[in-house]
């Protein structure tokens, strides 16, 4: 187990690679879902306030 | 099938669709990018060169590729909807730059990472990593061309120019490595004939390349629904959209 | 003319201007894009004299020599046509070995070409040693595997 983590020596290189990606991934869709939320709010509002002038 | 084509240009029919597609679309994406990290990280042997290093591979190609077909198909978005103006098709294009751009850092990234201990080095101006670094400032400039705009349609239409001229640069990157002699080494899967890679090294990363593909349809469906609702301010259809989700 | 085919020429018109005058452009600076020279480059005298520059080969079999006492190497560079010698001081990087295909950057200094940093290129071939193993024998050549060869020796274009 710790040899497949040790990657032969190149563990730091391999696992920063592989980290960045699932942060960068991640990070993606959050934002875009966050993006996403907000726009339905401020959609909702809209709706809310032309509804009752 | 033109007929599928105006249903699914209309605003409420795409957003409909993003919605529901969402879900699959990034579950299928996870489960298969577990798969294949497992597959690449333990079951692939490690390479008579590179040793263990070579794994980096398995997020490397897959966000290269990525941030080039993002770009084409930000492109053809673009040209659709600069030609017959599909608004819904600006969307698109508008939406597929921030993750395309996303991919190129990180395909940017993994390769500098790559490149030191194998190449003994971070960075050198290569055809190959320059001009993936130049795809980096396409992206960059049409999201600030895009935001320079108020109007939205201007947005599009100025965006739209910059998106097609740019795509001549994805040639250039996919074909840096054959045209000229650069440090980067030559295209592995995408020539003609066999590939040059082990099958058991191979799968992991076909398997990685589709489940990245999903990941952007995934993400794609959730900005371009965003994209919609910024555009589609006054619609009487929205109403019933912000009630359900 | 409908404004929708006007539209779509004037699209393609962009696309063959741009990519044409790219493609011109590139055509044009092609030497000044190429990222190294060959051995057979230096040897014509077409690289730059007294600029530094990066050469490209293949490491020859057995001509890695590191003086006693010192850390200057000294290794030779082939492109299987003609070769340089190239001396460098420092530290190699891991995947530097005879055989393999390294890109060194520096200066000619009358047929020595002085190295003030060397790189080491892989190929695009990946494989499990056994099977690489396997490979050499079958193919009696003890230089790496036959595309890394060609891979350093023609720069296509």
């Amino acid at each position: 187990m710790s040899e497949f983590f040790a990657m032969g020596g190149y563990a730091g290189y391999v696992w920063s690679c592989y980290g960045l990606t699932l942060v960068i991934l991640a990070g993606n869709l959050w934002f875009s879902r966050r993006e996403l939320k907000a726009q339905i709010q401020r959609a909702t509002r809209r709706n809310q306030t032309a509804e009752t002038p | 099938m033109w007929l599928w084509f105006y249903k699914l240009a209309s605003p409420p029919y795409a957003y409909a669709i993003a919605a529901r597609w969402r879900p699959w679309l990034l579950w299928s994406a996870l489960i298969l990018m577990v798969i294949s990290a497992y597959g690449g990280l333990v079951l692939a042997p490690p390479d008579y060169q590179q040793k263990d290093a070579f794994r980096i591979m398995y997020v490397h190609v897959p966000s290269a590729t990525l941030s080039l077909s993002v770009y084409v198909i930000m492109a053809v978005a673009a040209g659709i909807g600069l030609i017959w103006r599909i608004k819904l098709a600006h969307a698109v294009a508008a939406a597929c730059a921030p993750i395309g751009a996303w991919f190129t850092v990180l395909a940017l990234a993994t390769g500098s990472i790559w490149g030191r201990p194998m190449w003994g080095t971070w960075w050198e101006w290569d055809p190959r990593l320059t001009s993936e670094l130049i795809q980096l400032f396409l992206y960059l400039g049409y999201m600030a061309l895009r935001s320079s705009f108020d109007d939205t349609q201007r947005a599009d239409r100025a965006g739209a120019i910059l998106a097609i001229v740019g795509v001549v640069n994805v040639p250039i990157v996919k074909y840096s490595v054959v045209w000229w002699n650069s440090l980067h080494q030559g295209p592995s899967i995408s020539k003609l004939g066999a590939p040059s890679i082990a099958s058991p090294m191979l799968w992991p990363l076909l398997l990685m390349m589709l489940a990245f593909m999903l990941y952007f349809a995934a993400v794609l469906c959730d900005r371009v629904r965003a994209e919609i609702l910024r555009r589609e301010r006054n619609a009487s259809w929205l109403a019933s959209v912000a009630a359900g989700t | 003319m409908t404004p929708r085919q006007r539209r779509m020429a004037l699209v393609a018109v962009v696309l063959l201007t741009v990519g044409g005058a790219v493609g011109f452009a590139l055509k044009a600076f092609q030497d000044n894009v190429q990222y190294f020279f060959s051995p057979s480059d230096v040897s014509a005298g077409k690289a730059p004299a007294g600029r530094a520059f990066r050469v490209g080969g293949m490491v020859t079999q057995g001509s890695f020599k590191r003086a006693t006492g010192s850390m200057e190497a000294r290794f030779v560079l082939t492109d299987f046509s003609n070769d340089v010698t190239v001396s460098y001081t420092g530290v190699l990087p891991d995947l530097f070995r005879e055989g393999q295909g390294v890109i060194a950057r520096g200066k000619l200094d009358g047929n020595l070409f002085v190295a003030e940093e060397v790189l080491a290129k892989h190929d695009e071939n990946y494989m499990p040693p056994d099977v690489a193993d396997m490979l050499k024998k079958k193919h009696e050549k003890p230089t790496g595997t036959p595309t890394s060869t060609t891979a350093m020796t023609q720069p296509a274009g």
